[in-house]
């Protein structure tokens, strides 16, 4: 997939853009870890998909899950809004800590819990609704009513996803109308829009063409300012160039996890080398 | 030999689908020509402002709209019971039941279609008149009421059926992104399921009304044979349908315009059969473009 030379001509650029936050804040201590996980295996039936995962998220950090397809990279991220719970057969075994709170253990309401970690998916899903409608929903499920509150918010939302000036003047167009980057912009806002302080991005631009999917990433940049994101993604150099972490799955385990420059500088493992040198995958 | 073998299997296949459509078209022939026959002796002003539908009398009148009123009037009680039972079902079905449940589920609800609707009719008659009879005391034995409720069970699966298609077509990235947002099962039902699947819901309906339009037996048997031009639904009334069936199974003349009115009814029957077809016809094309 790529040469040496290239991983670090990719880890070099990336390096000049992020080098501030590197010495920030990733590689400062921190006080509480915002996600912790601890020996979490996960079932489908009989079937194991994830085997005895134990990883620690910093708060306002980008951490990139990759490994190839089938790895269950998607399936730990969905671990983390409780998506899988809708999946037959599906069983979760070991600790999946958020904020100090065990969400598979303690009682918890998904609804809230959902409302704390967004999700954005593969393939945008807006509703078939206006956009504005869109954004709103989620404040909406919530019986949220004040008028001027839904509007204050649906603006901000959509400034912070950069879409608020392309849609400003057609709120009432039907979402479906947008192109492909706009619609997976707007599904952003739509769950920025509820205030998450977790955002899961399941492979969010694989769907999208290049300039999408540059303008995406630069609003994942911007958003870790105030959110945690998780990453799915099966693009090498995106990985390199939005995350702050990567971590590499494989059949089902976590095989490494650092720094995202140690990763594809120094990969501690044999088979990430591999993985992220285009030898498989 | 195999090839002339092929050659009239073919054949038989065509002649199998002109036959339908030959049919189709003679039908409507023959329901155009005689109801020309009708209108060449009463006028058709009279015909749709009449609020009288007397043609067997010494005193006639061939006024349509008390057979239309009937016939609207029992449908409408029909969808009114169908509409919210039948969607309730396909919500429950596609939102919370379980795959298998489902599975077995389906199937048993469209038996209830599969009752003739003649038992419908006698348990109308039989059973549902003399209970509401129980709450409502000036309720006549036949009446609109009780054949619609009862004709509203009957087009349930076609109701719950259709529309539990439409919201299994709904794409489930829809309900993803619902529930990910923290929202209930009944709030994504409502909120993104069924406005996504409109369309289909309302073809279901319209299939539905269409079929409870046409519905013969059930209001012959307990709505009545009074042509009455009212919206009250406990008194008899007579349908385009059950004039048909009093008039085909009477000893009137043919060739005479009594007999004719039949074929007046029948014609004004299949346009609007024909119309809610069409527009269901039309909306399913639509909606099926918005998914493919």
């Amino acid at each position: 997939m790529f040469t040496e030379a290239e991983i670090m001509d990719l880890i070099m650029t990336k390096d000049s853009k992020t080098e501030h936050l590197v010495n920030d804040i990733i590689d400062k201590p921190v006080e509480e870890h915002k996600i912790t996980t601890k020996n979490v295996n996960v079932f489908y039936g009989d079937f194991k998909a994830l085997k005895n995962i134990s990883m620690k998220i910093r708060p306002f950090s980008v951490t990139a899950l990759i490994g190839p397809s089938g790895c269950g990279k998607s399936t730990y991220l969905r671990v983390f809004n409780r998506m899988n719970d809708y999946i037959n057969g599906f069983r979760l075994e070991g600790k999946v800590v958020i904020d100090g709170v065990n969400i598979y253990k303690d009682k918890i309401i998904l609804e809230k819990l959902r409302k704390e970690v967004g999700m954005v998916f593969q393939k945008p899903n807006p509703f078939p609704k206006s956009i504005f409608d869109n954004v709103a929903y989620g404040l909406q499920i919530q019986g949220m009513k004040d008028k001027h509150f839904i509007n204050e918010r649906v603006e901000t939302s959509l400034k912070k996803v950069v879409l608020w000036d392309e849609v400003k003047d057609d709120l009432k167009k039907n979402a479906l109308a947008l192109s492909g980057g706009q619609q997976q912009r707007l599904c952003i806002a739509r769950t920025l829009a509820v205030e998450p302080n977790i955002i899961l991005m399941d492979e969010p631009t694989s769907a999208l063409d290049p300039i999408s999917t540059g303008k995406i990433e630069e609003l994942i940049f911007e958003l870790k300012n105030e959110y945690t994101i998780l990453i799915v993604t099966h693009n090498m150099q995106q990985a390199g160039r939005v995350s702050d972490r990567t971590a590499f799955f494989y059949l089902g385990e976590l095989i490494e996890e650092g720094l995202t420059k140690n990763i594809f500088l120094n990969p501690k493992e044999e088979r990430t080398e591999n993985y992220i040198t285009g030898r498989f995958g | 030999m195999i090839r002339t073998r092929e050659q009239i299997i073919e054949t038989f296949l065509l002649i199998s689908a002109f036959i339908t459509i030959f049919t189709t078209v003679g039908i409507i022939l023959v329901l155009a020509i005689e109801a020309f026959k009708f209108f060449r002796e009463v006028s058709v002003i009279e015909f749709f402002t009449s609020t009288e539908w007397t043609p067997l009398f010494t005193q006639k009148h061939y006024g349509i709209l008390p057979l239309l009123s009937g016939t609207l009037l029992t449908s409408f009680i029909a969808i009114l019971v169908a509409l919210p039972i039948g969607l309730a079902i396909a919500i429950y079905l596609s939102e919370y039941a379980p795959k298998q449940f489902r599975t077995y589920v389906k199937p048993s609800l469209e038996l209830l279609a599969a009752v003739p609707t003649v038992v419908y009719g006698f348990f109308a008659l039989t059973v549902v008149t003399p209970f509401l009879q129980s709450f409502i005391p000036g309720m006549s034995g036949f009446n609109s009421l009780s054949a619609g409720f009862v004709m509203g069970i009957m087009i349930i699966p076609i109701v719950s059926s259709l529309s539990e298609d439409a919201l299994n077509a709904v794409p489930a990235s829809l309900r993803e992104a619902s529930y990910g947002m923290g929202s209930t099962r009944l709030q994504t039902a409502i909120k993104v399921t069924v406005p996504a699947a409109s369309s289909g819901i309302v073809v279901s309906v319209i299939l539905a009304i269409s079929r409870a339009i046409g519905e013969t037996m059930i209001v012959a048997i307990a709505a009545g044979q009074q042509p009455r031009f009212t919206i009250n639904p406990l008194v008899p009334v007579e349908t385009l349908t059950a004039y048909i069936v009093q008039v085909s199974l009477g000893d009137v003349q043919h060739n005479s315009v009594e007999y004719r009115t039949i074929f007046a009814a029948g014609i004004t029957l299949f346009v609007f059969t024909f119309i809610l077809n069409s527009v269901s016809h039309w909306l399913k094309n639509k909606y099926r473009e918005k998914y493919e």
